[in-house]
Formats: C-alpha cells, sequence, structure tokens
C-alpha cells in the first residue's frame, strides 16, 4: 500500500466487484488515465462553448435574505401530514440531492406534534422549576447575555428508517426512507448553567422539558444529558427557524430527535421520569415477548450511502464516488466500511475531516462500475467499537413489530440498466 | 519573581476557573409559585400534580361525542385519528401490535396529563378539569378498566392499574 504510483499505475482493488482503494481518488488523473475508464464523452461542438445570455447583460439585484438558485427547485423538503390537519407530522430532509455534512435551515427535516407556533420571542419565557433551590423565569433578552457554545449536531428522530423493519424492502427513495435525520450548527446556552443558577436539589435525577406548541410538547430527560445540552439560540448562524424551535430548543446531542423539543418553555427537576405520552405510548421498541424496551435515548450507530441511492441512477459504467453519511449518538465514527457484493467483501472508506462526535461523518469511496449487478452497503463503527449490525441481526433481536430506532446496515441493488433499489441482503 | 513560571500559570488558571464558577449572569428572575402553578401542567406517574374535580364515565361520553368522536371515531375505535379502545392480545407473536390506552399506555396518569395539555387537537386547553376527568373515565371504562359508576378524580385515577403496567424494560446499550 506504500508504494508509489506512477502514472501507468491502476488503482489497486480494495474489495470485491471494484471497490477501489479509498485513497485512489486523490491522484484521480493518474488513475483515470492509466485505468483508461474515461469515457467517450458526446460532443457538443462548438454550441457547448458559446457566450451565453448572462455574460451580455447586468445580473440581477440585490434581495435581502437570498434563496437557492430557480434550477434547484427540486431540492426541497417532503412531508405529510395527520388525517385532519396541515401541519402536524413530519417533513423530511433531501439527503439525496445534498452534499457535505450540514442541512441547510430550510431543508432541516421537522416533526410537529400541532404544528409550528408564531411565538413573539418578547413574550417567550424559560421557566425553570420543580426540585431547585431558586425557581429562575428567564427572557430571550437575558438568555442573550449568557456566554454561549458553538458545536455540530445531527438530529434524528427516533422514528427515522423504520420502514427498514417491514418484511419486504420498501421501494422509497433516501428522502422517503432515511430524510428525518439532519445536521446544523447549533449555539446556544449550556443548560448546566441555566440548572447552577436554580441550583439543583441532590435526588433530582430527571428533567421534564416542554414546548410552547398547541401539543405542549414534553419528554423526560435523565440528568446525565444535562452534561452536553444546549438551550439552542442558533442554527447554522441564524436564529433557529420557527421548524426548528424559535426562539429557543432543547439540543441534546445524540439524543433522539423527539427529546431535543423545540420552542422550550419551561423544564422542571423531578426525581423520576414524568412517564409523558410520547416517552411511554411512542418511542418504545415493542419486541415479540410484547415487552418495550424504554428510554431508548442515544441514536445508535448507523450509516447509509447517500449516492447512489433509490433514484439516483447510475449512468453507464466506469469509475464512480460511491459517498454517504454516518453517525452514532454515543460519539465519533471511526470507520465506515463500504461493500459492493453485498456484504462478502468490504473495504474501508476515507471520512471526510473534521469527524465530529454526535455529528454527521460523510464517507467516500472510489468504485468503478463494471456495469454489471452489484448490492451496495456501508456498515459504520464507533470509537466503542460498535459495529453497525446486519438487518438480519437487528430484526433477530427485535423483531418487526416495532418501528422505531432501527440501525441495521441498508443495501441498495445496482442493476444492469445502472437502476438502485432497496434491497435486503 | 521567584515563583516557577508553569506554577504561576496553574495559580491564575484555577483562580479563573473558580471565578467562573462563581461568577455567572444571573439574569434569571424569580419564579413566584403562583405563575409557576399555572404552567406547570404535567402529572406525574404517581399522580403528583392531579388538580381537584371530577368526572364519571357518563359524563365522559358526552363530552367525547362532542369533542373527540370526529377524530377518534365511535367509542375510541379510531380513524381517522389514533385508536384509543382495544388491542388487547395483540402486542405478543407476529400479528400487528394495535397500541391503544388500553393495551398499551402504563399510566392513566399520562392520559390526563395528555389530554388536557393537548386535547383536543384543535382547542386544547379548552376542557375544563371536571370534563378531562370524564374523558378519561370514559376512555378507560370502554377499555374495561374500570367500572362505569367510578368516579375518577386526584385519588381514584392515580391508583388506576393499566393493563400494561409492567411491559416496559428500560434499555441498555450493554445487553
Amino acid at each position: 500500500m506504500g508504494r508509489k504510483r506512477s502514472a501507468g499505475d491502476a488503482p489497486e482493488l480494495a474489495a470485491g466487484n471494484g471497490l477501489l482503494d479509498r485513497r485512489a481518488l486523490l491522484a484521480a488523473g493518474a488513475c483515470l488515465a492509466g485505468a483508461g475508464t474515461i469515457p467517450a464523452r458526446p460532443a457538443f461542438g462548438a454550441a457547448e462553448l458559446s457566450v451565453e445570455p448572462w455574460m451580455t447583460e447586468p445580473g440581477a439585484p440585490f434581495v435581502g435574505y437570498g434563496q437557492p438558485s430557480k434550477f434547484e427547485a427540486k431540492v426541497v423538503r417532503t412531508f405529510a401530514s395527520a388525517p385532519g390537519t396541515t401541519g402536524t407530522g413530519a417533513s423530511r430532509t433531501p439527503l439525496q440531492r445534498l452534499n457535505g455534512t450540514i442541512t441547510p435551515n430550510g431543508l432541516h427535516f421537522e416533526r410537529h406534534h400541532s404544528g409550528i407556533p408564531d411565538i413573539d420571542p418578547d413574550l417567550h419565557r424559560l421557566l425553570i422549576h420543580g426540585l431547585v433551590k431558586r425557581p429562575l423565569v428567564f427572557t430571550l433578552e437575558a438568555l442573550a447575555r449568557y456566554p454561549m457554545e458553538t458545536r455540530v449536531s445531527f438530529i434524528e428522530c427516533g422514528g427515522n428508517t423504520g420502514a427498514l423493519y417491514q418484511k419486504e424492502p420498501a421501494q422509497l427513495d433516501l428522502q422517503a426512507s432515511h430524510g428525518l435525520l439532519s445536521c446544523a450548527e447549533w449555539t446556544g446556552v449550556r443548560l448546566a448553567l441555566l440548572l447552577e443558577e436554580a441550583g439543583v436539589e441532590p435526588q433530582a435525577q430527571w428533567l421534564l422539558a416542554e414546548g410552547a406548541d398547541a401539543a405542549g410538547m414534553s419528554r423526560s430527560v435523565p440528568m446525565k444529558a444535562v452534561d452536553e445540552a444546549l438551550v439552542a439560540l442558533y442554527q447554522n448562524g441564524e436564529r433557529v427557524r420557527p421548524s426548528n424551535g424559535y426562539p429557543l430548543r432543547l439540543l441534546l446531542p445524540g439524543y433522539e430527535g423527539n427529546m431535543n423539543v423545540k420552542w422550550l418553555r419551561r423544564i422542571k427537576v423531578t426525581a423520576g421520569p414524568t412517564m409523558t405520552k410520547d416517552e411511554t405510548s411512542k418511542y418504545t421498541i415493542l419486541l415479540p415477548s410484547g415487552k418495550s424496551l424504554q428510554f431508548v435515548f442515544p441514536i445508535e450507530t448507523k450509516s447509509v450511502i447517500t449516492h447512489p441511492s433509490p433514484g439516483l441512477n447510475m449512468k453507464g459504467a466506469g469509475l464512480y464516488e460511491i459517498s454517504g453519511l454516518a453517525w452514532s449518538g454515543y460519539g465519533k465514527i471511526t470507520q465506515v466500511d463500504v461493500s459492493a457484493d453485498g456484504g462478502k467483501s468490504w473495504a474501508p472508506t476515507a471520512l471526510q475531516e473534521p469527524v465530529l462526535p454526535k455529528a454527521l461523518t460523510r464517507f467516500r469511496m472510489p468504485w468503478r462500475w463494471d456495469g454489471g449487478s452489484a448490492v451496495l452497503q456501508s456498515r459504520a463503527t464507533d470509537g466503542s467499537g460498535y459495529v453497525q449490525p446486519t438487518r438480519a441481526a437487528l430484526i433477530a433481536e427485535r423483531g418487526t413489530k416495532t418501528f422505531y430506532h432501527f440501525n441495521g446496515i441498508t443495501s441498495w441493488a445496482i442493476g444492469e440498466r445502472g437502476e438502485v433499489r432497496h434491497v435486503y441482503a | 519573581m521567584s515563583t516557577p513560571r508553569h506554577l504561576s500559570a496553574a495559580l491564575a488558571l484555577f483562580f479563573l476557573s473558580t471565578a467562573a464558577l462563581a461568577e455567572t449572569p444571573d439574569l434569571g428572575r424569580p419564579a413566584e409559585p403562583e405563575e409557576i402553578a399555572v404552567w406547570d401542567i404535567s402529572i406525574g406517574p404517581d399522580g403528583a400534580g392531579l388538580p381537584p374535580g371530577n368526572g364519571t364515565p357518563q359524563q365522559g361520553e358526552t363530552v367525547y361525542t362532542a369533542k373527540c368522536l370526529p377524530c377518534h371515531g365511535e367509542k375510541g375505535s379510531g380513524k381517522p385519528n389514533d385508536q384509543l379502545v382495544g388491542g388487547l392480545g395483540t402486542l405478543t407473536g407476529d400479528q400487528t401490535a394495535v397500541k391503544t390506552v388500553g393495551s398499551f399506555w402504563p399510566y392513566a396518569t399520562t392520559l390526563f396529563d395528555y389530554v388536557r395539555r393537548a386535547m383536543p387537537f384543535n382547542a386544547p386547553r379548552s376542557l375544563s378539569n371536571d370534563e378531562v376527568y370524564a374523558v378519561c373515565a370514559y376512555i378507560l371504562q370502554l377499555n374495561g378498566i374500570i367500572a362505569e359508576s367510578t368516579v375518577m378524580n386526584a385519588q381514584t385515577l392515580a391508583k388506576v392499574q393499566m393493563p400494561n403496567r409492567d411491559g416496559f424494560v428500560p434499555f441498555s446499550r450493554q445487553k
């Protein structure tokens, strides 16, 4: 592996069915030339390099808040609402149409239990009470004067990828199967600081976090989550969007999305869990035995290939970059392996730096597709050594009666015409 | 300068960090018990926080028919929204689980908490405490958990034994 490559060398095969060494793309020019895989290009003739109209007149005026190009109109969230409602349900991030690791604010996934409240920040208050020495009320103006911290964190709904528990592979695009997942840079006040000012009583083990939406969304949070918790005011540099909790939300890095309570208005410090609707009747994992796993807090280590994925079909044999996302609510991703032969052989991918704990990690892998059938899979490992399980192993343990916290390996089959399908392999 | 440089640096850091701990912005205003009472609507599983008031299944049927039935169906049968009644025996085996208040919810206090804060969907916080107790009584009675004659109030609701009360196991990553 350490030998120096000359321009005439072909890239080394790293695993079966055309997976190349993860470093091959770094020397792509040499590799491609050596491998002779530059496809014949269609001839556009002189017209392709003509002087376009946008070079012959001045462009558009300034606008106050910029929008994406009109040519990117397909890059939008998709959503579905509960019967009889318009804003209660979920919207999904178009992961297959994005790259990098940060989700633009307008595309961050949403899960609302009674629409998006229209909160006047001057009227919003945060109350901290319960098992504290000094119950306190904070205004936004007051919170803005506190020292702040910034961290990149993914948020994933505990119900994301629930369709992969189904007995037959659902034919969905990545947005529909994995889109309740986003990642942003969040800035806010450490919750620990506010709790310290309120003076937490020794018997306190839990918090109840409650939102100011019309569902009064509430969840119990174990005290250990406070170590990394932020009362977030900013999302990717601007104030948190209404759909993500404006004017402030709880951020619990790595914890299932539902616990990151939006429109945060109240923290009640308690001795035990409150047993709210969402931590009992929802977000629990019903096992075949009839028992349910409760308080499944961090998102387990997980990954998926975003490119290619269903709907992003291959366009002829040749060199491709397989790329995807890996994440763990328990810490850092340390390795992502990819297979092109349905799990028979694996090779490690290149992880895009910086790799941050409890944030999305982008992985990349060069692949020379020979135009034949293939089954692509990715498998993440986190800092504790935990390895993402196969779907079969996960189902053997959990059955198929639940749809929460699926983290098994996802498989994309490539057909001979380049079409990409979801399969179980 | 007799103090070694690394020691003075360590001391400076020590004083800095203790100062940081001692001095926080402290910009919260003390909350008064009366205002906390208005906001504190969560009910603990032991019934802590349940307000005065009461209601019977029969009274609950009237409220349910007027305000809940369009979404939750005749007698909690569901459609277009969540089914509230039935599903006992569906949690095990290969069949699809029908998770209702009766078959799945471990605490009756959660029902009171949720109905009071979030229901009816188009007018949350509009029911009186008596109406919430009554609706809870009706749903519990439809599920066969309480008798038609049972009055729900802060004492009785907290004592209701739900069928799936022991159906939950705290998750641990290490099996």
